[in-house]
C-alpha cells in the first residue's frame, strides 16, 4: 500500500528557563494513503505537537518528516505553506474560521490560493454537501459551534487533499453535534479517498477509525489496528 | 522525491491580496479608522499651513509692485552729495521723495503726544497701489495743503478725528484723513511706529531736520517703459553702496517677502509636523495591538497557505487604504482650516492674502500621511512575516523576540532618515534637523526607560500587605499584555510637545516683562541737541523724575580697517569683514569707564586718550566677530567728515536685555568732547499719568526731542507676542487634539486586552466597583507618571532651547505645567473609565459571548 507519511526518529524540544524540556522523543510510523488513523494520548502527551510537525506546522528538533514524498523538515515555511495549500486539510478543535470572512468566503480561501476556476460555485458545492448552503452570507460569530465546524470541514476539502489533519474536532461540541459531524468527516473522507490523522483524547472517536497510536509522556507507546482496520 | 508535485513558485495575485485585504478589515474599519484619525490632525495642520504659504507666495508675485509702490526706490540715512543727487535725477521717468523719522506728535485737542514715525513726501508715490485712507481721496490729497495723514492706531488711542490738528514739531497740521495702511507696511509694524505723512515742502517749518538727527532719506522711481532693472540697478550699485545707500526692486521684494514668510511657515510646518509626528505614535502603537488581535487569523491564513510576505501584504494594503483616508480627510480639514489662517495672520502681512486651494499642499499632505503612516505601521506589520501557523493549534508557541528581526532595525533607521530629511527641507539646516530628531529620539527612549522602571519597579513593591484593589491596580502595569509602554510614550510624548510649547511662550513674554520691570529706566528721551542738555535735564528733575543715565551720542562710520576699505573688500573676497561693517553709520558714546551692563573679555580699558596719539576704541564683541577685529588692529573713523585714527584697546561682552544705551563703539574722554552730537536722557516714570504729564512738559519745550515711552511699546510688543502666541497656541491645538486622539485610541485598544480580565474578575464575584477602582487606579497612575515624564522633558528642553537656541535666560511660569498635569491625568483616567463602563455595566456572559 501507497504511504502518505513517513515519519523517522522524530523529537521536539524547547528551550524553558534555561531548561530543555522534551515533548517528542524518538516517535516512527508510517501512514498508508486512504487510511484513517488517531493519535490518542493524555493532556500533555505530546499528542498535538506531533500533529503540528505531520501536518508541517512546525519544525522538528531531529527526525524527518516525509508528507507524499516530501522532506518537509528541508523546506522554508513558505514552501510548506504551498505543500500545506496543496496537499493538506484541517479540522480545529476551535474551528479557526477567519471570523471576518464569511462562511462561503472562508472554503473559497483555499481554492483563491490556489487560483482555481469556479471558486465560488465549488465553495458553494461544499457548504451543500455540509448542508450549510443557506448560511454561506453569514459571518463565523453569526454561526452556532456546529455549524462553524462544518464550514470548517467544508474548507478542509476544498483543496481536494491528500491527507487530513484533525486536531479534537469535537472537543468544543455537544454530544448530538458531535455525532453529526463525526460522521460528516468519515463520509467526506470516504467520498474524497483522503487519509483522516485524528488527534483525540476521546477514545470512542478514535474507535472508528483504523488505527490508533498511542502517546505518552512523548513516546510512542503502542500502536494497533481497530476493529476496522 | 516528488517534490515537484508541489508548486513552490506561486506568483503574487494582487487582486486577490486586495480582495482579502478588504475582507479582512471588514469588521474592523471603526477601529481603524481611530488608529488612523491620529493622524488627521497633524494632516490638517500642514496642508493648511503649505496652502497658507502657497497663497501667500502667489499674492506676494501679484503684490509685489504694489509692496515697494514704484519700479525702484533708493534709500539712505545720510543727505545725498551734489554728484549723488545728479545720478539720483537722471533715473526713472517720474520720481518721488520721502524722508522720514522719529519724532514727537502732538494732539493739541486732548493734549496727547506720542512718538511717530514721520514721512514727509513728495511727487506722486505710490505708483502702484495706494495709501489706503479714509476718506480715500485723502491719499492723494494731502500733498496740496498743509495736512496730514495719521495711522488709525493713533486717531483711535488719541480720539482723533479728521479736521483735528496735529503738532509735529514746530508745524501745526490738519488731519485730512485716517491712514489705514501705507504701502508695504503690516499692522504689526504700524503698532510699533505709527506713521505720520506729511508734505515735504512743510518739512523745514518744523524745525526737525537739523544735525545728528536720524532722517532716513527714500527716493521711489517710475519706469513707463519697461527698463532691464538687473542691468540697471548693477550698474548704479557701486556709487549707491558708496554713498551708503541701498536699492530695492520689485523683483528683490518678491523675493524678500517670499524669504520672510517661507521662514514663518517653516517655523509653523514644523509645529504641524510635530502633531504629526505624535499621531505616528498613535498609528504605531494602535497598528501594533492590531496585529496583535490579528495573530489567529494570520495564522489560520498561514495554515491555509498563505505565504508570509502575502500576510504582510494583505496588512500593509489595509494600512496604505487606512492611511490614504486618514490623510485625504487630513487634507480636506486642513483646506477648510487654511480659511481661518489669513485671519490669524493679518497683522503680520503687509498685503492682503487670498483663500484658493492649493493641489500641491493638498497633494504633499496626502503623500506624507501616505508615507508615514506606512513608516510607523512597519514596525509592527514586519513582525507578521513571523506569526507561524502553529498559532492556530496553541497561541504560546509564538516566541519569536522581535528585537532580533534585522529589518526592524532597517525600519528604525528609515523612521530616522525620513524625520531628519523632512525637518531639513523645513529648516534648511542638517546640524538643527539632527538635533531635532536627537532630540525626539532622546525624549522617546527617556519615556521608554522610565516604563521599563516603572514596570521593574512595581515587580518589586507590591506584595502581600497591599489591599487586593492596589495590588490588581498596579500589577496591571507590568503583567503580560500590559500597555505601561504605549501609553506611557504617547501619553509622555503628548504632554511634553504641548508643555514645551506652554514654556517657550513663556519664555519669550517672561523676557519682555522682565526688561520692564523694577526701577529700570522705562522712558527715553533722544536727539537732545547739545545745548538743550542742561535744560532737558533741569524739566525732567522739575518733574521729580530721577535722571538714570545721560549720555553724548556722535554719528560715524568706518573708513578703513587694517588700511583695508569697503572698496578693498569688494575687489578681494579672502578678507573676512563683513560687507555691513562699512555702510553702517554707528553711534557712539564716549566715557571713561564701563557701563553695568559691559564686561571686558580681552584687552585693556583706556578711559582717556592721549593727545596727538591714536585713539583706543572699545569694541563690542559681536561687531568685532563681524569685522575680525583683533585687540591693537587699526581703525580708521570718518567723524561727520573728519578722518580719525584709531586702535581696538578692549573687546566687551554687552548685556543688550537691558533697557539702557548700549554701544558697539565706546571712545575715551577726551576726543569727541567738540564733535556734532547729540544727548540721550533715560529717566524712570512712576505711572502713566506722570509720563503723559512729562512728555507734554518736553514736546512743549523741545519739540525736536523724541520720547520711547517704554510702557507704550511694552503693551505693544504684548499685543504682539500675545498675537504670535495666540498662532503658536492654535498650531499646537493640533498637538493637543492629536494627543488626545492617540490617547484615546490607545485606551481603546486597552479595552480590548483588559476586557477579559474584568469579565473574569466579575465572574469571580468582584463588584463592579471594585474593577471600577482597579481600573481607575492604574490609569491614574500611568497618567499621571506619563505626564510627568513628559512634563519633566518639557522642563529640560525649554531650558537647552532657551540657553542655546534663543539665548535668554531660563524663567518659566509653573502654573500651566501643573494644570496640564492634572488635565493630563484626569483626561487618562476618564477616558480609561469610559472604555470600562461597557464591561460594568453588562452581564459577563454576554460580553464573553462577544469577543468570543
Amino acid at each position: 500500500m501507497e504511504t502518505i507519511l513517513h515519519i523517522t526518529d522524530l523529537s521536539k524540544t524547547y528551550q524553558s528557563a534555561g531548561r530543555t524540556l522534551t515533548v517528542l522523543s524518538d516517535i516512527n510510523f508510517i501512514i498508508a494513503a486512504g487510511s484513517t488513523n488517531a493519535i490518542v494520548g493524555p493532556s500533555g502527551s505530546g499528542k498535538t505537537t506531533l500533529l503540528g510537525l505531520c501536518a508541517g506546522l512546525d519544525r522538528s528538533s531531529s527526525g524527518s518528516v516525509q508528507l507524499n514524498n516530501i522532506n518537509l523538515s528541508s523546506l522554508t515555511e513558505d514552501q510548506r505553506a504551498q505543500v500545506r495549500n496543496q496537499h493538506i486539510g484541517f479540522i480545529f478543535q476551535n474551528f479557526q474560521l477567519l471570523p471576518t470572512l464569511t462562511a462561503l468566503e472562508n472554503v473559497m480561501v483555499p481554492l483563491e490560493l490556489r487560483n482555481e476556476k469556479n471558486i465560488r460555485a465549488k465553495a458553494l458545492d461544499l457548504l451543500d454537501k455540509v448542508g450549510l448552503a443557506e448560511r454561506g452570507h453569514h459571518y463565523p460569530s453569526q454561526l452556532s459551534g456546529g455549524e462553524q465546524q462544518r464550514v470548517s470541514l467544508a474548507r478542509a476539502f476544498s483543496n481536494a487533499p491528500k491527507i487530513l489533519f484533525a486536531d479534537e474536532p469535537t472537543g468544543n461540541l455537544d454530544a448530538e453535534t458531535s455525532e453529526k459531524v463525526v460522521k460528516l468527516i468519515f463520509d467526506l473522507n470516504k467520498e474524497a479517498g483522503t487519509t483522516l490523522v485524528l488527534v483525540t483524547h476521546d477514545l470512542e472517536l478514535a474507535a472508528k477509525t483504523q488505527r490508533i497510536i498511542r502517546i505518552k509522556g512523548g513516546k510512542l507507546i503502542a500502536d494497533e489496528k481497530t476493529i476496522n482496520g | 522525491m516528488e517534490t515537484n508535485a508541489v508548486n513552490y513558485h506561486r506568483k503574487i495575485n494582487l487582486r486577490w491580496l486586495l480582495n482579502m485585504a478588504w475582507r479582512d478589515s471588514r469588521k474592523n474599519h471603526s477601529r481603524l479608522f481611530l488608529f488612523i484619525s491620529a493622524i488627521v490632525f497633524g494632516i490638517a495642520a500642514l496642508v493648511a499651513i503649505y496652502s497658507f504659504k502657497y497663497n501667500v507666495q502667489n499674492d506676494v508675485n501679484g503684490q509685489a509692485a504694489t509692496l515697494i509702490g514704484a519700479d525702484l526706490s533708493i534709500s539712505g540715512n545720510k543727505p545725498v552729495s551734489a554728484s549723488l543727487k545728479q545720478l539720483l535725477d537722471s533715473l526713472g521717468d517720474e520720481r518721488s521723495q520721502e524722508r522720514s523719522f522719529a519724532s514727537m506728535a502732538y494732539f493739541p485737542k486732548s493734549k496727547d503726544t506720542r512718538l511717530v514715525q514721520v514721512r514727509a513726501l513728495q511727487g506722486g508715490f505710490p505708483y502702484y497701489g495706494s495709501i489706503e485712507t479714509t476718506p480715500a481721496e485723502a491719499g492723494t490729497s494731502f500733498k496740496k495743503g498743509k495736512m496730514a495723514l495719521v495711522d488709525k492706531t493713533l486717531m483711535l488711542q488719541f480720539n482723533a478725528h479728521p479736521g483735528d490738528s496735529i503738532k509735529i514739531g514746530n508745524s501745526l497740521f490738519l488731519i485730512t484723513g485716517i491712514l489705514n495702511r501705507a504701502p508695504g507696511q503690516s499692522g504689526v509694524v504700524a503698532g510699533i511706529a505709527p506713521v505720520v505723512y506729511i508734505p515735504m515742502q512743510y518739512l523745514e517749518q518744523t524745525g526737525l531736520l537739523k544735525i545728528g538727527s536720524r532722517v532716513n532719506y527714500s527716493f521711489y522711481y517710475k519706469y513707463n517703459k519697461p527698463v532691464n532693472m538687473d542691468r540697471l540697478t548693477k550698474k548704479i550699485d557701486p556709487t549707491l553702496d558708496k554713498a551708503g545707500m541701498r536699492y530695492e526692486t520689485i523683483e528683490g521684494r518678491k523675493e524678500n517677502t517670499g524669504r520672510n514668510f517661507g521662514d514663518l511657515s517653516k517655523f509653523l510646518s514644523l509645529v504641524g509636523f510635530v502633531a504629526l509626528l505624535l499621531g505616528c505614535v498613535g498609528v504605531a502603537s494602535a497598528v501594533h495591538i492590531y496585529v496583535r488581535e490579528k495573530i489567529a487569523s494570520i495564522a489560520i491564513m498561514r495554515c491555509l497557505g498563505v505565504k508570509s510576505s502575502e500576510a504582510f501584504l494583505i496588512y500593509l494594503i489595509q494600512i496604505v487604504g487606512i492611511g490614504l483616508i486618514g490623510s485625504v480627510t487630513g487634507a480636506a480639514l486642513g483646506t477648510a482650516i487654511q480659511h481661518l489662517l489669513p485671519l490669524l495672520f493679518k497683522d503680520f502681512l503687509p498685503f492682503s492674502i487670498s483663500v484658493q486651494i492649493s493641489w500641491m499642499a493638498i497633494g504633499q499632505g496626502i503623500l506624507l500621511g501616505v508615507i508615514i503612516s506606512i513608516l510607523f505601521a512597519l514596525l509592527p506589520l514586519i513582525s507578521i512575516r513571523n506569526i507561524s501557523p502553529l498559532n492556530t493549534l496553541r497561541m504560546s508557541f509564538d516566541t519569536v523576540n522581535p528585537s532580533r528581526d534585522p529589518l526592524r532595525w532597517l525600519v528604525y533607521l528609515l523612521i530616522m532618515l525620513f524625520i531628519i530629511c523632512f525637518t531639513f527641507l523645513q529648516l534648511g539646516s542638517w546640524m538643527g534637523s539632527i538635533f531635532f530628531t536627537l532630540g525626539i529620539l532622546a525624549a522617546f527612549t527617556i519615556l521608554a526607560a522610565v516604563a521599563w522602571l516603572l514596570m521593574r519597579v512595581m515587580k518589586l513593591l507590591i506584595n502581600d500587605s497591599w489591599s487586593y484593589l492596589w495590588r490588581q491596580g498596579f500589577a496591571n502595569l507590568y503583567r503580560p499584555n500590559n500597555q505601561t509602554l504605549i501609553l506611557m510614550v504617547s501619553i509622555g510624548l503628548s504632554t511634553m510637545f504641548i508643555c514645551i510649547l506652554f514654556f517657550i511662550q513663556s519664555i519669550l513674554i517672561g523676557q519682555v516683562s522682565l526688561s520692564a520691570s523694577g526701577n529700570q529706566s522705562n522712558m527715553i528721551l533722544f536727539d537732545i541737541q547739545n545745548n538743550q542738555k542742561d535744560s532737558v535735564a533741569d524739566l525732567t528733575r522739575k518733574q521729580g523724575l530721577p535722571i538714570l543715565q545721560q549720555v553724548p551720542i556722535v554719528t560715524l562710520r568706518i573708513e578703513q580697517i587694517n588700511g583695508k576699505t569697503a572698496a578693498d573688500l569688494q575687489k578681494d573676497s579672502t578678507i573676512k569683514i563683513s560687507h555691513g561693517v562699512f555702510a553702517y553709520e554707528y553711534r557712539v558714546t564716549f566715557r571713561d569707564s564701563l557701563s553695568e551692563s559691559e564686561k571686558l573679555t580681552d584687552g585693556t580699558w583706556v578711559g582717556k586718550a592721549q593727545p596727538g596719539k591714536d585713539v583706543p576704541v572699545s569694541i563690542e564683541e559681536n561687531l568685532a566677530k563681524r569685522a575680525s577685529l583683533k585687540i591693537g588692529d587699526k581703525i580708521i573713523f570718518n567723524v561727520q567728515g573728519v578722518q580719525m585714527p584709531a586702535y581696538v584697546s578692549s573687546i566687551r561682552k554687552v548685556n543688550w536685555g537691558k533697557v539702557q544705551t548700549n554701544f558697539q563703539v565706546v571712545f575715551p574722554t577726551g576726543v569727541l568732547e567738540d564733535a556734532p552730537q547729540f544727548q540721550v536722557l533715560l529717566t524712570h516714570v512712576p505711572s502713566n499719568k506722570a509720563s503723559a504729564a512729562f512728555q507734554r512738559a518736553v514736546v512743549r519745550s523741545f519739540p525736536n526731542v523724541s520720547i520711547i515711552d517704554l510702557g507704550l511699546i511694552l503693551s505693544v510688543l504684548d499685543e504682539l507676542l500675545s498675537k504670535i502666541s495666540y498662532v503658536i497656541r492654535f498650531m499646537s491645538a493640533f498637538s493637543i487634539l492629536t494627543g488626545i486622539v492617540v490617547l484615546i485610541a490607545s485606551l481603546r485598544i486597552s479595552k480590548y486586552q483588559r476586557i477579559q480580565e474584568s469579565v473574569l474578575l466579575r465572574t469571580l464575584g468582584a463588584s463592579r466597583k471594585q474593577i471600577f477602582v482597579i481600573t481607575a487606579l492604574e490609569y491614574l497612575f500611568l497618567g499621571s507618571l506619563s505626564a510627568l515624564t513628559g512634563i519633566a522633558i518639557a522642563f529640560g528642553g525649554s531650558w537647552l532651547l532657551a540657553k542655546y537656541s534663543f539665548e535668554v535666560p531660563y524663567t518659566v511660569s509653573y502654573l500651566p505645567a501643573v494644570i496640564l498635569f492634572f488635565i493630563i491625568s484626569i483626561l487618562t483616567v476618564i477616558i480609561g473609565l469610559l472604555n470600562s463602563r461597557g464591561i460594568l455595566n453588562k452581564p459577563p456572559l454576554e460580553i464573553l459571548r462577544t469577543n468570543a
